[in-house]
């Protein structure tokens, strides 16, 4: 079994990712671990050492040790204290992926967004405009189809589809199993364009440097209001469609305003994916970004 | 409906830590603003509680007020919503110290 997340054996999994483990122990009451030394079943290189011979990880309980928890002993009846985060095992898992896009110096940037949005069109434009500066790859999350992977392929760009059937985000599970596609030391940029929906993908941390909530001019302009949570939560927004501004009735400066009170030091950028408008201003931030 | 996968990670936590006793009562607490709705936890509690030991234990949820603090005026205060002004000063900058947060506290089981 996989200790990182605790899945059976995959047939194609790297161990790569194994071996990073700088996270620390999120759990806030005592537990006694078996002392286990880590191994694999498979042989694998490893590109980098690791100081121990003991990996400390943060375990996912499915494992069979005991725990000490405090015991009020009532009755017949035992409270148990937990005092547990419900996110804490995605968290967990995020901070392990960001640990290892970290190691790789890798930017990865997840996409959010309500469906129709623009965030494949926007892909494609800029994966074709910056093929030749920087070695991108992309994880694609659909419910169902792999059209917008079929799309990102199109441009030569490595993709990797996860479908999440019936679930309405991507978590940081599956886009550490899906980062095993790639040869992460050959990437500069990672995008992940989660699933449609601006409510159920701003809880769950993927591990990203950022969130890149889009929202296009067809939306209306209070939509920072209504989903404020993935606007508190986005390192910027690109308000796309402005092509379609001079047909419409929205109000740039209003959206703006509404978006600021939800996150005030959010940073806003103005692009059409379709005609190419103010796509320079966000290639600028990708830069600098990357320059972090 | 992601409250369908926090409720089982609520319930998968307290499996792991009920010793394989029956759970009789799980007590969580959710943030105002950790954007869960209450209710369709309680909903999808009893969906993913089925067939297993905290099948038809209460849910106890408590609710945890959000603070803030205004990064210009510095005053500490209640938020009801992330998009609220400063009380003291009407400020946008408030920096969300908790409410965001959603927990399971503890859990009582047979013994
Ligand atoms: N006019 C205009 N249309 C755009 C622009 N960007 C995207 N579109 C159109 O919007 C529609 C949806 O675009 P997609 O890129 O598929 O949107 P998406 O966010 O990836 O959609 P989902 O993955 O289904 O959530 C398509 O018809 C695009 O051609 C733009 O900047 N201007
Ligand atoms: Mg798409
Ligand atoms: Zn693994
Ligand atoms: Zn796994
Ligand atoms: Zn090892
Ligand atoms: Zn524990
Ligand atoms: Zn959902
Ligand atoms: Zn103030
Ligand atoms: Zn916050």
């Amino acid at each position: 079994m996989c200790t990182t997340c605790g899945c059976g054996p995959h047939s194609d999994h790297h161990h790569d990712h194994e071996h990073i483990h700088d996270h620390e122990h999120i759990h806030e009451h005592e537990h006694t671990h078996g002392d286990q030394s880590h191994s694999h079943p498979h042989p694998h290189s490893h590109d980098h050492d690791h100081g121990d011979q003991h990996h400390h990880h943060d375990h996912l309980h499915d494992d069979a040790q005991p725990h000490q928890h405090s015991h009020d002993e009532a009755h017949r009846s035992k409270k148990i204290t937990i005092e547990e985060d419900i996110l804490a095992k995605n968290n967990r898992l995020a901070s392990f992926n960001r640990a290892l896009f970290k190691e790789k110096g890798i930017l990865v940037l997840n996409l959010v967004s309500s469906p129709g949005s623009g965030k494949t069109t926007l892909l494609e434009r800029t994966l074709r405009d910056l093929s030749g500066k920087y070695r991108c790859a992309v994880i694609e999350g659909d419910q169902q189809t792999d059209n917008d992977a079929r799309r990102i392929a199109a441009t030569g760009v490595p993709v990797k589809q996860i479908n999440t059937g019936a679930g309405c985000h991507l978590d940081a599970h599956m886009v550490m199993h899906a980062t095993e596609a790639f040869d992460l030391d050959q990437l500069d940029i990672l995008f992940i364009e989660n699933v449609g929906n601006l409510v159920c993908p701003a809880a769950f941390d993927l591990g990203e440097a950022h969130k890149v909530v889009v929202l296009s001019v067809t939306e209306g302009e209070d939509k920072p209001l209504k989903y404020p949570q993935m606007f508190h939560n986005s390192g910027l927004m690109l308000l796309n469609k402005v092509d379609l501004l001079p047909h419409l009735t929205f109000d740039v400066p209003q959206c703006k305003e509404y978006a600021g009170r939800v996150s005030h030091d959010l940073a806003i950028l103005e692009v059409s994916a379709t005609s190419g408008q103010g796509l320079d201003g966000w290639y600028g931030w990708l830069e600098r970004e990357l320059g972090r | 409906m992601h409250e369908m996968s926090l409720t089982q990670g609520i319930v998968d936590i307290c499996l792991q830590h009920s010793g394989g006793q029956r759970i009789t009562t799980v007590v969580i607490e959710i943030g105002t603003l950790s954007g869960v709705v209450p209710e369709a936890v309680e909903f999808c509690f009893s969906a993913c509680s089925s067939d297993t030991l905290a099948e038809s234990a209460r849910l106890e949820i408590r609710r945890l007020e959000a603070q803030g603090r205004c990064l210009d005026c510095s005053t500490l205060q209640p938020v009801e919503r992330l998009y609220d002004p400063c009380r003291h000063c009407g400020s946008y900058a408030l920096e969300i110290l908790s409410g965001e947060e959603m927990r399971v506290v503890e859990i009582e089981v047979d013994d």
